[in-house]
């Protein structure tokens, strides 16, 4: 299957005032047309800084890529010229869902005003590149009108009530669940090949939380969308993705078909990791050992000096992708065969 | 657990309510944040108290911690009425009744050491010699894990979790009876959560403590908690043993949470979920049943008479039609 | 992940050796401290440094009105007195007055300040509406009337000055408190049962140190430049008083003449207040807009 998104030993580093933390190790990741990936992590694993690198929204400053490449439609988008990926991928072929639905709209202008202006550059209709990219560039009365239409009708979709009247709101009128909903919508709009989803549903009420990834799933799978959706909480991913992926301290550990994945995670961090989750019985399993510095990162693979496992060859060099089942791959010397369950 | 002789903890109709007001100052509505809250907590006991955003359980522990005072009812703590009292016997209380906040660290002041921030509760409360609060002080950080090394730091110099874990000792240092934890594990990573769970569990031993558990993680209340009260817009909706209400919530607003909350392994349950719209605004409260908005087996009585907290199967319920 | 709140940065960044050294980079900072360490020595010293310092009191009318020369460095006044000496025994009352002035209004000013930020209601209102009547007439023209009403003498002119300048003190003290008790470890300690004296006292003010030490630097510099003020008015201390505003007014009529007579105590008063402007400059730069000074780095 040719993969819709392809990342290959991506590497990043951050400068911050008490060194340089290499924040992505080598990652390979892979997006397939049409489905929904989930990206699960706890803070500081580097799923963020990921999904910003193949935005190519990384903090210019700070951070710096080491090496790899991020393919997207067999294009790699670190070496294209940046202002044709301006144009064409960023919010266009890839868009954007972000954690916070309060902050991600300007208090002062209604709602309309930032839906369409995002539609005029970034809609379907609008022409790719060619022109020039004036900030002054006239907004045909014709594609405007297609456009709104296109925007109502995607309002309806994402079940905001009577999508008129809401357009000429503020966005401090809205809840975050609402809020969040129209982020979905103008993700969706530029009918994009990938959304990539950062957390959009931590911060919401557990049945608004249950609300939007149902529909979210609903509408990628009906418009064949694929989904990078990143989140810490295990459950959430198990709602949405139908593949899922693991990261540690910038290291991706394990990539497994969903099923495949709650059923029989090889890979020691993501058993561990699965085992923490409050088990109704009242029985608390945590991890010894803290997450480490990124600044000086423990050798080989990062999670061996927490791990059972552990022998002298995980800490000489990084495992290679190893492939356990189809489409179920770990990098790991020593993973776990056996189902989840009493061991943890 | 087993019942002993009296409740440790009783609110009795608890309301309190925040008065919204415009530019002018001039009064223009209330924010009901507690509308009427009957509960009891046991000596030993782990009581949860869950419910989404807006519900009112941290204004509901801030008002018996005696950080708001109490627009009406009652409040008991081991059989003394503590909601009315003068400001100078209320805060003797604090002795005996403590309170976390959800960003631990924060609760401590940046500019004073560890150390001196741990002497504190013990100076302004009980009359001990320097050499007998070192000693105490010595004793509570070993029982919360952290190095003596740690109390000549500033808060800033540690990391999250050790500043938990002083934000934690400096309250036990009182030797508190009950601690009221809002939203502990928070935001936190689940691996972290894990340890932190498991400290609570350990100093509730250690040190005798009856704990309530504001949280709106089901899974961590269900973990932690033998009791749970589910709240709902200012009032308790169902509340009773945690097992038998996870297996079979009565009340549909429980029932529709514990359907949100997804799970790992087996069918989806967002494919199932069915509870449509947000929470109504605690300034514009429904008339009658609060959940009647939104609730599926709403009939007209329901937004006639407000149903109250009833015996239902071993548990209370407040519902017409349980 | 670490996350370090505005509080605990200004807490490390306040500690005793830290503020010295940040300040030592700020050249214009420096410049403040070097006139203000010229003020004080020359007051203090005084005696010592004075070519002439009897003459203070003693008049000699046969050398009225010399141009700077040997004899007298920067010239003589009216009354032959030795210009450079009186600008000396001057700095002393310009500190006096400068210091017990800023010092009364930050006694009266901040504790005004921290009653209105600690409670709510009525009072607290009726407190800042004080301070703003107080703060909504031009200070010198208060001081002005004050000093007026009561009569010029030393006494007076620090009356005038601390009674137009407290209500700056309770601004500040009130904003920062107000702002504080938000700050969720002054919520906790209050629930621990720390009683609002021990809140206020060992919690609050350290916290609000930093605004009211710039404040009292600026204070400085103005009060000193409203005395002055006065004086030249004749509201200040009488003669033979070597104050220097009234050694301005003086002045006047050999203007322009005997320029050295103005010119002394001029370059004086401005060299003072702007030390204590740029100190108070620099000591803002140091406590506070660092904080919000955001790295590149993340």
């Amino acid at each position: 299957m040719t993969e819709l998104l392809s990342v290959r030993g991506l590497s990043v580093d951050f400068v911050t005032d008490g060194g340089v933390a290499q924040v992505l190790d080598g990652i390979n990741l892979d997006v397939g047309p049409g489905e929904v990936v989930g990206l699960v992590g706890e803070s500081g694993c580097g799923k963020t800084t990921l999904a910003r690198a193949i935005l190519g929204i990384l903090p210019t400053g700070a951070a710096r890529i080491r090496g790899g490449e991020v393919r997207f439609k067999g294009v790699d988008l670190l070496r294209e010229d940046p202002a044709a990926v301006n144009d064409r991928v960023r919010g266009r072929a890839i868009t954007f869902i972000p954690q916070d639905p309060y902050t991600s709209f300007s208090p002062v202008f209604p709602v309309q005003t930032q839906i369409m202006d995002l539609m005029k550059w970034k809609s379907p209709r609008a022409d790719n590149g060619g022109g020039a990219r004036s900030p002054f560039r006239r907004y045909p009365r014709e594609r405007w009108r297609a456009d709104r239409e296109a925007v109502l009708e995607t309002l309806r979709a994402v079940q905001i009530p009577e999508p008129t009247r809401a357009l000429r709101r503020l966005p401090h009128e809205f809840s975050g669940g609402q809020r969040q909903r129209l982020m979905i919508a103008m993700a969706l709009l530029p009918q994009p090949d990938l959304i990539i989803a950062d957390e959009p549903t931590t911060s919401l009420d557990v049945t608004i939380q249950a609300q939007i990834l149902r529909l979210l799933r609903a509408l990628v799978k009906q418009r064949g969308v694929s989904v990078l959706f990143t989140t810490h909480d295990l459950g959430t991913a198990h709602e949405i993705c139908d593949r899922v992926v693991v990261m540690y301290a910038g290291q991706e550990m394990e990539a497994a078909p969903a099923t495949a994945f709650f059923a029989r995670a090889a890979h020691p961090y993501t058993r561990r990791l699965l085992a923490s989750v409050p088990s109704p019985g009242g029985e608390i399993r945590d991890i010894p050992g803290e997450v480490p510095s990124l600044i000086a990162p423990p050798s080989g693979c990062r999670f061996h000096p927490r791990c059972d496992y552990a022998t002298a060859e995980c800490r000489e060099g990084r495992p290679a992708p190893r492939t356990l089942a189809p489409e179920h791959g770990v990098r790991c010397y020593h993973p776990v065969d056996a189902p989840i369950g009493a061991d943890g | 657990m087993s019942v002993t002789a009296a409740p440790l903890l009783e609110i009795v109709d608890l309301v309190r309510h925040f008065p919204v007001r415009n530019a002018f100052g001039r009064r223009t509505g209330w924010i009901r944040a507690v509308d009427g809250v009957s509960l009891a907590v046991w000596p030993g006991e782990t009581l949860g108290l869950v419910g989404e955003s807006g519900c009112g359980k941290s204004t509901l522990g801030k008002t018996v911690m005696g950080i708001y005072t109490p627009t009406a009812g009652d409040i008991r703590f081991a059989g003394r009425e503590i909601g009315h009292l003068p400001a100078r016997e209320r805060r003797a209380v604090a002795g005996d009744l403590q309170y976390v906040y959800q960003d631990p660290g924060a609760s401590l002041d940046p500019r004073w050491k560890v150390v001196h921030s741990l002497h504190e509760p013990l100076k302004i409360h009980a009359r001990l010699s320097r050499a007998e609060r070192e000693r105490e002080v010595g004793a509570i950080l070993s029982a919360v894990g952290l190095p003596d090394a740690h109390l000549d730091l500033y808060p800033h110099e540690l990391s999250g979790g050790q500043q938990r874990r002083v934000a934690l000792a400096r309250i036990l240092t009182l030797r508190p009876r009950m601690v009221i934890l809002d939203e502990p594990t928070s935001g936190l990573d689940v691996s972290v959560q894990a340890s932190v769970l498991k400290l609570f569990r350990n100093l509730q031993e250690a040190f005798a403590l009856t704990y309530v558990f504001i949280s709106h993680d089901l899974a961590v209340v269900r973990a932690m908690c033998a009791r749970i009260a589910v709240m709902y817009l200012g009032t308790i909706v169902e509340l009773g043993e945690t097992a038998a209400i996870f297996e079979q919530p009565r009340h549909p607003y429980t029932r529709s949470l514990l359907a949100a909350v997804p799970r790992i392994g087996g069918r989806r349950v967002t494919l199932d979920f069915a509870l449509e719209g947000e929470p109504p605004n605690p300034r514009d409260v429904p008339s009658g049943c609060r959940f009647r908005t939104r609730c599926p087996l709403a009939q007209d009585v329901c937004a006639v008479e407000e149903p109250r907290l009833r015996e239902v199967d071993g548990r209370r319920v407040a519902c017409h039609f349980a | 992940m670490r996350r370090r709140s505005r509080r605990s940065k200004e807490a490390s960044l306040n500690a005793a050796w830290f503020v010295p050294t940040r300040l030592a980079r700020d050249r214009s900072a420096l410049l403040g401290l070097v006139l203000i360490g010229l003020l004080v020595v020359s007051a203090v010293l005084a005696p010592v440094l004075a070519t002439h310092p009897d003459d203070v009191f003693e008049l000699h009318p046969a050398e009225r009105l010399r141009a700077p020369g040997p004899a007298h460095w920067l010239g003589t006044d009216r009354m032959g007195a030795d210009v450079y000496s009186r600008l000396l025994f001057g700095a002393r009352i310009t500190i006096l007055i400068g210091v017990i002035a800023v010092g009364a209004s930050l006694l009266v000013g901040v504790p005004i300040g921290l009653v209105a930020g600690y409670y709510h209601g009525w009072f607290s209102d009726l407190l800042m509406r004080v301070s703003d009547v107080f703060l909504a007439v031009p200070q010198v023209v208060l001081a002005i009337a004050i000093a007026q009403t009561l009569g010029p003498s030393l006494p007076n002119v620090i009356l005038a000055l601390s009674a137009t300048y407290w209500p700056w003190f309770a601004r500040v003290v009130y904003a920062e408190t107000r702002t504080l008790q938000k700050e969720v470890f002054v919520e906790s300690t209050a629930a621990l049962g720390a009683s609002p004296w021990r809140l206020t006292a060992l919690h609050v003010l350290p916290n609000i140190a930093s605004p009211i030490i710039v404040r009292a630097s600026i204070g400085m510099g103005f009060t000193i430049l409203t005395a002055a003020a006065l004086g030249f008015l004749g509201l200040g201390p009488p003669p033979p008083t070597p104050e220097w505003g009234r050694t301005i007014a003086e002045s006047r009529e050999f203007l322009p003449d005997a320029w050295w007579y103005a010119t002394a105590p001029g370059l004086a008063i401005f060299l003072t207040v702007m030390g204590f402007n740029l100190l108070g400059d620099g000591l803002r730069d140091v406590l506070d807009p660092r904080l919000r000074r955001s790295r590149t780095a993340r």
